[in-house]
């Protein structure tokens, strides 16, 4: 059978990406331009300027991901492209180059969700993960606990009532003096902590058993650091690093695990910014080991914004016969599983 | 020589063909639908009906700036798509030189205003020979000092553009010359008049390649300005 080679195309927040992928599994090539050390100075991703450093860079990387793939766009066979959920101006960008290059190059357009791309990101590495298989996705915008119940259909079956997994620790981060982003820099400081040492809530949903609320564990942080500095007790960070780290993982772990076994999935997979997250990856991995499930993970450059999972899941849509059309929109809250 | 000519810098999504200096098509849109889900499948109806392949065009001529944020980049990322995939490249035209020529043989002044909200325009100041020639070349305005500038040059003006519903009434307030008001075929942006230009700029060698292609926005974001702003100030 003929090679299907996907470019995918990624400029949902503050990554500028492009891919060439074969078959839905071979990466060729995988360029990200990241804009993070920018958007640094600001304490977080200001959508206008990385929406103006997208269109500065956006030919560079598709160029550069045909390059490294020895392809041109003859090569191609369908191009993929974000279009949701992220910045509407940053999505702007990447949609209409892939729409440009579709119309004028005459290959098939795909409309990809950029979190069905963090779940298909996991197919890249490991041949063995086959849906249906259940997936935490957990980012700085997201966490949602998803069953896939075939390539390109998905099944929201836990999701975040209020703050994002990744906007908690960037939160956290900020109150502990960490800076931007959150996430690798209270892991880090983590290990040198104490989990148990301070109680975090963990909070529960009412009827509601796979779904998230990390408010509340974010409030109890803030009042926690305030109340040391009015009775003037030194803080110990690592502590506070590490108990609140754990409040998020356990929650994160046992919906998960608890949502696998409900549906009778025998595999776990995980995806998205905060799967780059060592102690999450680590206590996911040992919880399925002893409950007999096979856990699965990308490479952290796949755990990232990446085009090659956008190529992956790309390829797959391709395959289910989905083409869009030259007026295909950014859609900022496209929601998992959603076909506009 | 044909040259496709593109312009999302404000409401109105225009695209227009120009082949040999004859006008082969244009296609334009004043509505309030996204320019992400018109300005393509215009460029595409258009260059079908005048049964055109798009990798025959020599060259992009797009508005490059100033205007909407998110118009220019919706313009910006389908002409830098196009260039890259027919390897042809682009030609930015300022956006209001191209809205200044579609008033070709004016005698008087031509002054394009554009809505840039807080009381400002993006502005300039133009006489028409082949080309428009800069009096004030384009900028971000408060309507009243670009008024009193007018006033100081004392020559009859014509304006044009999006912002003149805006403020026509402070003109006509606070102008000391005479003025006119362009009429509805020639107010608003044309890609047309972005084409025909672009050719005068591809011939003077202002062509770039497509993947350098950025927007001139003539104003910062708001997130720099800010932090700028806290600089000055000694706050950072």
């Amino acid at each position: 059978m003929k090679d299907i080679a996907v470019l995918g195309i990624e400029s949902s927040c503050d990554e500028t990406a492009a891919a060439v992928v074969l078959n839905g599994r071979e990466v060729k090539s995988n360029i990200i331009y990241s804009q993070i050390d920018i958007h640094k100075l600001y304490g977080g991703v200001v959508p206008e300027i990385a929406s103006r450093k997208h269109i500065e860079k956006i030919n560079y990387v598709i160029k550069e991901a045909l390059r490294e793939a020895e392809m041109t766009l003859e090569d191609i066979d369908a191009i993929a492209v974000t279009y949701g959920p992220g910045l509407v101006g940053a999505l702007l960008v990447g949609v209409g180059a892939a729409k440009a290059i579709s119309y004028a190059a005459d290959i098939p357009l795909v409309g990809v969700n950029h979190i069905e791309g963090h779940i298909s990101a996991n197919y890249i590495e490991n041949e063995s993960l086959v849906p249906p298989f259940m997936c935490l996705v957990a980012s700085g915008g997201h966490s949602h606990i998803v069953k896939v119940t075939d390539y390109g259909k998905y099944e929201i079956i836990g999701r975040t009532r209020d703050d994002a997994a990744g906007e908690a620790f960037d939160k956290v981060a900020r109150a502990l003096g960490l800076g931007y982003p959150g996430g690798p820099k209270v892991d880090a400081l983590a290990k040198e902590g104490n989990p148990d040492a301070i109680k975090f809530p963990r909070a529960v949903v009412e009827g509601a058993p796979y779904d998230f609320s990390f408010s509340g564990l974010k409030s109890a942080v803030l009042n926690y650091l305030n109340g040391c500095a009015m009775k003037k007790t030194e803080v110990n960070r690592a502590d506070v690093a590490a108990s609140f780290q754990q409040a998020v993982i356990d929650v994160l772990t046992e919906h998960t695990i608890q949502a696998a076994i409900d549906n009778n999935c025998k595999q776990v997979a995980l995806a998205g910014g905060v799967a780059a997250n060592s102690s999450l990856r680590e206590a996911l991995q040992n919880v399925c080991e002893r409950k007999g499930l096979e856990f699965f993970r990308p490479s952290n450059i796949f755990c990232t914004d990446n085009a090659a999972m956008i190529a992956v899941a790309g390829y797959h849509e391709f395959m289910n016969g989905v083409r869009s059309g030259l007026d295909l929109n950014a859609v900022p809250n496209l929601p998992i599983g959603a076909r506009v | 020589m044909k040259i496709l000519g593109v312009d999302s810098s404000g409401m109105t999504a225009s695209a227009a063909l120009v082949q040999d200096g004859v006008l082969a098509g244009e296609y334009t849109i004043n509505h309030k639908k996204t320019h992400s889900q018109t300005l393509l499948p215009m460029i595409s109806e258009m260059m079908k009906m005048v049964e055109t392949d798009i990798h025959s065009v020599d060259a992009i001529a797009v508005a490059a700036g100033p205007g909407s944020f998110t118009g220019l980049r919706i313009g910006a990322a389908t002409v830098k798509g196009l260039g890259f995939a027919i390897d042809k490249p682009v030609v930015p035209v300022p956006t209001l030189e191209g809205l200044a020529f579609n008033m070709w043989g004016s005698e008087d002044f031509v002054c394009p205003i554009m809505d840039a909200r807080r009381n400002q325009v993006y502005t300039g100041l133009y006489v028409l020979k082949d080309a428009p020639e800069t009096v004030i070349a384009q900028k971000a305005s408060d309507i009243h000092d670009l008024i009193s500038e007018i006033n100081d040059y004392g020559k009859p003006v014509t304006f044009l553009g999006d912002g003149v519903p805006v403020f026509k009434e402070i003109i006509l307030k606070e102008l000391s010359v005479p003025c006119r008001f362009a009429p509805a075929h020639l107010n608003l942006q044309r890609a047309a008049s972005v084409a025909l230009l672009g050719e005068i700029y591809y011939n003077q060698g202002k062509a770039i390649s497509a993947d350098e292609f950025a927007p001139f926005y003539l104003r910062k974001s708001q997130a720099e300005r800010e932090r700028e702003e806290m600089q000055r100030e000694g706050k950072l």
